[in-house]
């Protein structure tokens, strides 16, 4: 069974990830004694070897890290123009970057933010950030370290779908874009305060 | 004060609901302790070195009669019949079990009250004057905007995961007493030269371990912009907060990494985006809101009433208590009083149930059945008749909450420290006891005059010791306790940080300590100088000078 959340319910996932392989030569970084658990803000993710050695799958609609798109975009044209390709950001990522690799970000089908620890809360920024700064309309994908207890604060920072993290159950997961029914502050789902949506006079 | 309608209950009550189901699946081994963590902590609730402490919103410090008589009866029942009132206008269980916490929760949301956001890393309760709409140097009630500030914060989508905790305060009047400039957002609001309420914007102070005051982002913003404005900052600090190091993940550590300029220019940008959108205040919510803090129907009285007066004249411990612990009121006639929780020889901010039902009656009495919570770790009764005081004097003395040493050295602040922290490097309770202790004379503390004393047992520095007229924080040698002195800091518009005047202390030294720097003062000062004044005027230099002669002559 799929792990994949969207439009609140649980649907098969037609996209593959492609991952950069992992060539034994990431460096650990140590600060104060702990190893850095975040990184900060405009660090490569893959290095040129890892993006070189990336194997695309030759067919069906493949979801690539943008430096590899970046470094495939002529190969991959056909495929991007018949809506084969979904990018994948890392929080640490630049919007800037992404959005400055596209002539129109509505090209995309699907663009997926990929959390490696579930308290890294840039998700939500870029989120809301994609969907009111960028104008992305189509599915935006929360993967990586993705809980229920985090869904609802997804779902009003703009995010579509959900690829649940494997060992959880995303159809428990489900009940929690429900959590609250009347929230406070205007967000990304649904712009209006609560005052400006109901009367509370 | 406010009252919940229908949207905030609902709320609430999907809270306790949610809550209930997140601890159901942690004790059902469905969600890991680190998974569980941010979901607790957001729920105030900390795993303590005894055992949970769960820390309960107050907000701005407001509470009604009725509430606290709950706060009294959940202690009761759950704890062990007492409540700790800590520096952020919360109420703190230290011994909940983590099993009742849903039920605790619920009970709670009964008098619509909660635990939201009162730890984790997300926008904490607002805080703000304890005196706000009775202070004579009021020039703005900040209370409506402070609650419009509470709901806007609520369940924030955007910033649920702070890089680390976020205080907001503040203020509405010419003194600061909200401290707004310790805050990683304080917000000042004054009249502007066309007579508009504006607010002047601080940003990136905070205590901990770099203490730092704030820096002014904004010297006018309109109201209307309150919100938006915070989104902006709190945007670009969710983007570029360090996440790598705790202790380096303040706003304020990012504002000094990128100088204020460019901070300011970050968040300018990103507010020409969202300035004018939905979350803009509009007239019509904030006027909802302030119909909740209209003034209190006061009865139209004389500034003097003759049996006060005559009290005072005949009673001097009555008279003492007047001039430590009320305080003066906008409405002739009036006055609020401060109810003492620094009972010499007992924890700090420490209340038992029946005090706090006691302290309910007196609400309900004398002060239109409303409370308010200090960041001095005190309570409040905001209106009092004059004719009333005698009667609440004598009350609250037979209960112990008229010790008359508001202001004064032995109304210290101090956090739970080692004997309840997990963080603790040393105990803190035991040594505002013995300095309590010390300086039990109270003809010679009131000869002391005006003293601000704080205590924290590490540098997370719950205890705001580097705001301290003397500040003393915990710390560990080589696996032992000591205590680090620092003199001269302070909250306020001329808020500094206090310098250490040298090596560390043993607990048993610490009265000693203290006592001797008090006696440089009473040296050196001048007529009308509080003890910061001298420390100010003469340098760390006369009181190193005492206090370590005596300790190598020793
Ligand atoms: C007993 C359990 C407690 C624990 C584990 C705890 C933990 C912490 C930690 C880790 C920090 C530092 C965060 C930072 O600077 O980044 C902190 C700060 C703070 N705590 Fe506590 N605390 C406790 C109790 C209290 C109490 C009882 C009070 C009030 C009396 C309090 C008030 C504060 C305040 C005001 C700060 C902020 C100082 C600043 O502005 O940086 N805490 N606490
Ligand atoms: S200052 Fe340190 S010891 Fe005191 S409560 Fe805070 S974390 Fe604990």
């Amino acid at each position: 069974m799929s792990n994949l959340i969207k439009d609140n319910a649980l649907v098969a996932d037609e996209w593959t990830r492609v991952i950069p392989p992992s060539l034994g030569d990431e460096v650990v970084k140590k600060q104060a004694g702990k190893v850095v658990l975040f990184k900060l803000t405009g660090e490569p993710t893959y290095s040129p070897a890892q993006i070189a050695a990336t194997q695309i799958p030759a067919t069906g609609k493949v979801l690539l890290p943008l430096t590899v798109w970046q470094a495939n975009v002529e190969q991959l044209a056909s495929r991007m123009a018949a809506g084969e390709i979904g990018i994948l950001i890392a929080t640490h990522e630049p919007l800037d970057s992404l959005a400055a690799t596209f002539a129109d970000i509505n090209e995309l089908p699907l663009i997926a933010v990929f959390v490696e620890r579930f308290p890294d809360g840039r998700i939500f920024t870029i989120g809301n950030l994609l969907r009111t700064r960028y104008g992305f309309k189509n599915e935006l994908r929360a993967v990586g370290d993705v809980l229920r207890d985090q869904l609802f604060f997804l779902k009003r920072s703009g995010f579509s779908s959900y690829l649940i993290r494997a060992d959880r159950s995303a159809e428990d997961a489900l009940a929690s874009l429900k959590d609250f029914s009347q929230p406070y502050q205007g967000a990304v789902d649904d712009a209006l305060p609560v005052w400006r949506r109901v009367d509370r006079a | 004060m406010y009252k919940y309608d229908a949207i905030d209950q609902q709320i609430v009550d999907e809270r306790v609901k949610q809550y209930r189901d997140q601890t159901r699946r942690y004790l059902a081994g469905q969600l890991s302790d680190d998974e569980f963590r941010p979901l607790r902590l957001q729920n105030g609730l900390y795993i303590q070195r005894h055992a949970p402490m769960l820390r309960i919103a107050v907000p701005y410090g407001m509470l009604s009669s009725k509430q606290l008589r709950k706060l009294g009866d959940i202690a009761k029942r759950y704890d062990r019949g007492y409540g700790h009132f800590s520096t952020r206008q919360n109420l703190q269980l230290n011994w909940p079990k983590l099993e009742d916490v849903p039920e605790i929760l619920a009970e709670l949301a009964t008098v619509q009250m909660h635990a939201i956001q009162t730890s984790g890393n997300c926008i904490r309760n607002i805080t703000t004057d304890q005196f706000a709409s009775i202070a004579p140097d009021e020039v703005i009630d900040p209370r409506a905007m402070a609650e419009v500030m509470r709901q806007w914060s609520t369940f924030h989508p955007e910033f649920a995961l702070l890089p680390r905790k976020f205080k907001i305060a503040v203020s509405g009047t010419k003194q600061d007493r909200a401290i707004v400039q310790a805050h990683d957002i304080g917000l000042e609001f004054y009249r502007d030269s066309n007579n508009q309420v504006a607010i002047k914007v601080w940003v990136g102070g905070g205590l901990g371990r770099t203490p730092i005051l704030g820096t002014v982002i904004r010297d006018h913003l309109e109201w209307q912009h309150a919100l938006t404005y915070c989104e902006a900052i709190i945007r670009v600090y969710n983007m570029h907060g360090r996440r790598d190091n705790a202790y380096k993940a303040r706003i304020k550590i990012l504002v000094k990494a990128l100088g204020i300029e460019e901070f300011k220019q970050q968040v300018e940008a990103e507010w020409v985006h969202i300035k004018d959108g939905p979350n803009t205040i509009t007239e019509a919510e904030l006027h909802r809101v302030a119909q909740h803090f209209e003034p209190m129907p006061y009865e139209t009285l004389p500034a003097h009433d003759a049996g006060f007066d005559s009290a005072i004249a005949s009673n001097p411990a009555f008279s003492s208590w007047v001039k430590r612990c009320t305080h003066a009121h906008k409405q002739s006639g009036y006055r609020a009083v401060t109810l003492s929780l620094k009972p010499h020889g007992k924890p700090p901010g420490d209340i038992s149930s029946e005090q706090m039902q006691m302290v309910a009656d007196l609400a309900d009495a004398y002060s239109f059945g409303e409370l308010r919570a200090s960041h001095e770790q005190n309570l409040i009764l905001a209106d009092v008749k004059l004719s009333d005081l005698f009667a609440i004097w004598e009350k609250a003395r037979a209960a112990g909450l008229a010790t008359p040493n508001i202001g004064l050295l032995t109304d210290m602040i101090c956090c739970p420290g080692g004997d309840f922290c997990s963080l603790a490097n040393a105990k803190s309770i035991p040594i505002a006891e013995a300095i309590q202790m010390q300086f039990d004379n109270l003809d010679y503390l009131h000869d002391i005059g005006d003293l601000e004393l704080n205590i924290s047992g590490c540098m997370n520095a719950c205890g705001h010791h580097h705001v301290g007229h003397i500040g003393i924080l915990g710390v560990d040698k080589d696996g032992s306790e000591w205590y680090q002195v620092t003199i001269g800091g302070k909250q306020g518009n001329d808020a500094s940080i206090g310098t250490v005047i040298g090596p560390s202390f043993s607990a048993e030294e610490m009265p000693g300590v203290v006592q001797r720097l008090i006696e440089v003062y009473l040296k050196e000062r001048t007529d009308e100088e509080r003890f910061i004044d001298t420390v100010r005027r003469l340098g760390i230099a006369p009181f190193k000078a005492h206090v370590y002669a005596e300790k190598e002559a020793a």
